[in-house]
């Protein structure tokens, strides 16, 4: 295979990984920008999308109603925690929060433990798309393609949300400064809950379309949840164009370095040596580049503004 | 007064002595028991259970309570958990133990208390060689006889280009350097080592496909068994390269992965599949009773019960005379569901390791189906270096 055809290759699986990242940072960034919220949680809800997918899937056989069960369960999941859980947090210390919603990640692994069992279950590609498509000389899964899709989709769509509703407005406002629009009459804790739910039901749809290609089992939220966190930095608090192309970024700078640094390492040093410090720095690589665009841009690449990070 | 003292302390006297008589014997159980690797450790306790509820709450014709703990995959906690066992439960006998780096946190510390342990998943190199004791039994495996299997497997099918893939650490690189050991007149052309904690292969998977080797040699157990089984079969690999593995598909796994790992290889010492009367019982129960097939992990926890059945029958439940404890652990008394079974001189099986495939059993069922024998009485390759202390 050629390298240029490779390239693509690992391209398009970054493209891959960097729209599911943006369909997890979106909802955070919202949540983190708007209510200076931070929700370690939204790992679990990722994991709860999963598996209503997995459960729906197995009892219709639909990987239609499972995109649906996944993303209204975890949507209904995020504004029951809203409403009944985590109000009395937004005007708390960001450490309380940290701290609370890192004990609904034991609870939730531990609930998902009680009711699915420890093991992995099962869930696979829907039928139509269990095959590889040849796009210019390579063979890619039709699958992860489709993936790509949706999630492009999806951004158009909160794009159009965002930038061109009433609603889009008021949270665009919010994130901006929250005592303000609430100073203007508007119900801020509803917005609040509706942004909740929504990021909630984002991070439910990437579960579930997450759910054929990992293993769907409790804790699969926590590893993602890091990746989630590096995003959101890089791309800005609160910003969702900010998580849209950092997400992209990090899915693209993951996997080349993946692909690439062992490869290079060995051109560079011994191969013992080299195979030990190839995978290592090529997980690193994100966070080096976090560390950069820190340094260089301590307010990440795409501010929504100054009052969302305070 | 002083009379009322010495009756207490008499009738205190009495009533220890009628309880030790009709308190049942203590075993220990150590395992992985939640957190992802969690199944594995669920199967050990699950099999081990079942023998002794079919011999009505016994082993060996002892009443038998198994002290359950959960390790965690955590050595700091696992050594907590084995004080307390050794402390203040004053156990005799320890079973079960999932990870190679848990056995390598408690096993000096068990059986320099003198208390038998018998390991029925990990056997890390050490154990097996140059810190093997007397104390120390396992019903499994050494850790690299289930790689040099598939490397005799790979060498008698003739492949010349095999790439192999692990997760970057000690147990990944014992794996593949097992492998490499016993595979003659091919060469491991690419190492591919990733971090523990990746999800995602497609940036290795893309690499492989473009090297178009004759077959892959994968390590990867548990959750990431599942993803890389996924990924591999999403990516259409498997119509054009052989997959040959170890802990990566297995009753564990199946049952998530289902058709995506039909046509895959894996390496053991046992399957559900095996057709000998004790096996056949075994896995019939076992499906009757907990609705799954068993993993080699529930196999492996249901030979150290029979082992342990086998002894303290024997002994008449007298764990206290060690060397006749020992003889009885030694002899090995009972028919392994494995067929051939006998202890080498690091009290490590010495056993007959197979090839299996994944196809659908007689009821449809995603399963493992035995392939052939690549290895027969096989010997660890760390048995030479251990030099057994006489008990």
């Amino acid at each position: 295979m050629m390298t240029a055809q490779l390239a693509l290759s690992h391209l398009l699986n970054g493209l891959q990984l960097g729209v599911l990242l943006f369909l997890l940072a979106a909802g955070l960034t919202l949540v983190f920008g708007i209510m200076s919220f931070v929700n370690l949680a939204h790992g679990s809800l990722y994991m709860l999308g999963a598996y209503f997918g997995a459960a729906a899937f197995a009892n219709t056989d639909s990987f239609l109603l499972a995109i649906i069960a996944a993303v209204g369960g975890a949507g209904l999941v995020g504004l029951l925690l809203d409403r009944f859980a985590l109000t009395k947090l937004y005007a708390r210390d960001h450490l309380d929060q940290v701290l609370a919603t890192f004990g609904l990640i034991l609870f939730f692994n531990e609930l998902i433990r009680i009711i699915w069992g420890p093991s992995s279950i099962f869930i696979q590609v829907p039928k139509a798309l269990d095959s590889t498509i040849d796009i210019a000389g390579i063979t890619y899964p039709s699958y992860r393609l489709a993936i790509i899709a949706v999630g492009l989709a999806v951004a158009f769509g909160l794009y159009v949300l965002i930038q061109k509703t009433r609603v889009g407005m008021l949270i665009r406002a919010g994130a901006t400064n929250a005592n303000m629009v609430a100073a203007l009459g508007v119900n801020i804790k509803w917005l609040n809950t509706l942004v909740f739910a929504l990021g909630a039901a984002l991070a439910g749809l990437a579960g579930v379309m997450a759910g054929p290609i990992v293993s769907v089992q409790p804790g699969m939220g926590e590893p993602v949840l890091i990746l989630t966190l590096v995003v959101i930095i890089i791309g800005g608090l609160g910003s969702i164009r900010g998580a849209f192309f950092a997400a992209l970024i990090v899915g693209v700078v993951d996997t080349l370095g993946r692909a690439f640094m062992p490869t290079l390492m060995r051109s560079l040093m011994e191969r013992n040596a080299a195979d030990a410090a190839g995978p290592a720095l090529a997980s690193m690589l994100i966070y080096l580049f976090m560390a950069v665009v820190l340094a260089v841009k301590p307010q990440g690449l795409f501010p929504a503004n100054v009052a969302a990070t305070r | 007064m002083h009379k009322l003292v010495i009756a207490l302390i008499a009738a205190g006297c009495v009533s220890s002595a009628a309880l030790a008589q009709t308190s049942p014997l203590k075993i220990g159980f150590v395992a992985e028991l939640s957190g992802p690797q969690a199944p594995l450790g669920q199967d050990q306790y699950d099999a081990l259970m079942m023998l002794i509820e079919q011999n009505g709450g016994k082993l060996g014709g002892v009443p038998v309570q198994v002290i359950k703990e959960d390790s965690q995959l955590k050595p700091d906690v696992a050594n907590q958990v084995v004080d307390k066992l050794l402390e203040k439960d004053k156990v005799q006998i320890i079973t079960g133990v999932t990870f190679s780096n848990i056995m390598m946190a408690v096993h000096k510390k068990i059986t320099d208390k003198g208390v038998f342990l018998i390991g029925s998943n990990a056997g890390p190199s050490p154990v097996a060689g140059a810190q093997c004791s007397p104390y120390f039994f396992s019903t499994s495996w050494q850790n690299d006889n289930q790689a040099e299997v598939v490397g005799k497997y790979a060498s008698d099918k003739g492949y010349k280009n095999v790439i192999a893939m692990a997760p970057n650490y000690q147990a990944g690189k014992d794996f593949v350097a097992g492998f490499k050991r016993s595979f003659k007149g091919g060469t491991v052309t690419d190492e591919i080592y990733t971090p523990l904690n990746q999800q995602d292969f497609s940036a290795e998977l893309a690499q492989v496909a473009s090297k178009k080797p004759d077959a892959l040699y994968v390590f990867y157990p548990g959750g990431l068994g599942v993803n890389f089984v996924k990924q591999f079969q999403q990516a259409g690999l498997n119509k054009s390269i052989t997959v040959m593995s170890t802990s990566t598909v297995d009753g564990s796994t199946l049952p998530a992965l289902r058709d995506a790992a039909l046509g895959m290889l894996s390496g053991t010492f046992w399957g559900p599949d095996f057709p000998n009367e004790a096996n056949q019982k075994f896995v019939a129960a076992f499906e009757k009773k907990y609705n799954r097939i068993p993993s080699q992990y529930a196999a492996q926890s249901y030979d150290a019960a029979q082992l342990l059945d086998s002894a303290l029958r024997k002994t008449k439940g007298k764990v206290d005379d060690k060397k006749a404890f020992h003889a009885a652990l030694k002899a090995a008394d009972f028919k392994s569901i494995r067929g051939n079974f006998k202890f080498g001189t690091n009290q490590f099986p010495v056993q007959d390791m197979y090839m299996f495939d994944v196809a659908k059993d007689s009821q449809g069922r995603v399963s493992l189906r035995t392939v052939s024998k690549p290895l027969v009485n096989h010997v660890d390759a760390y048995a030479a270096q251990c030099v057994m202390k006489a008990l």
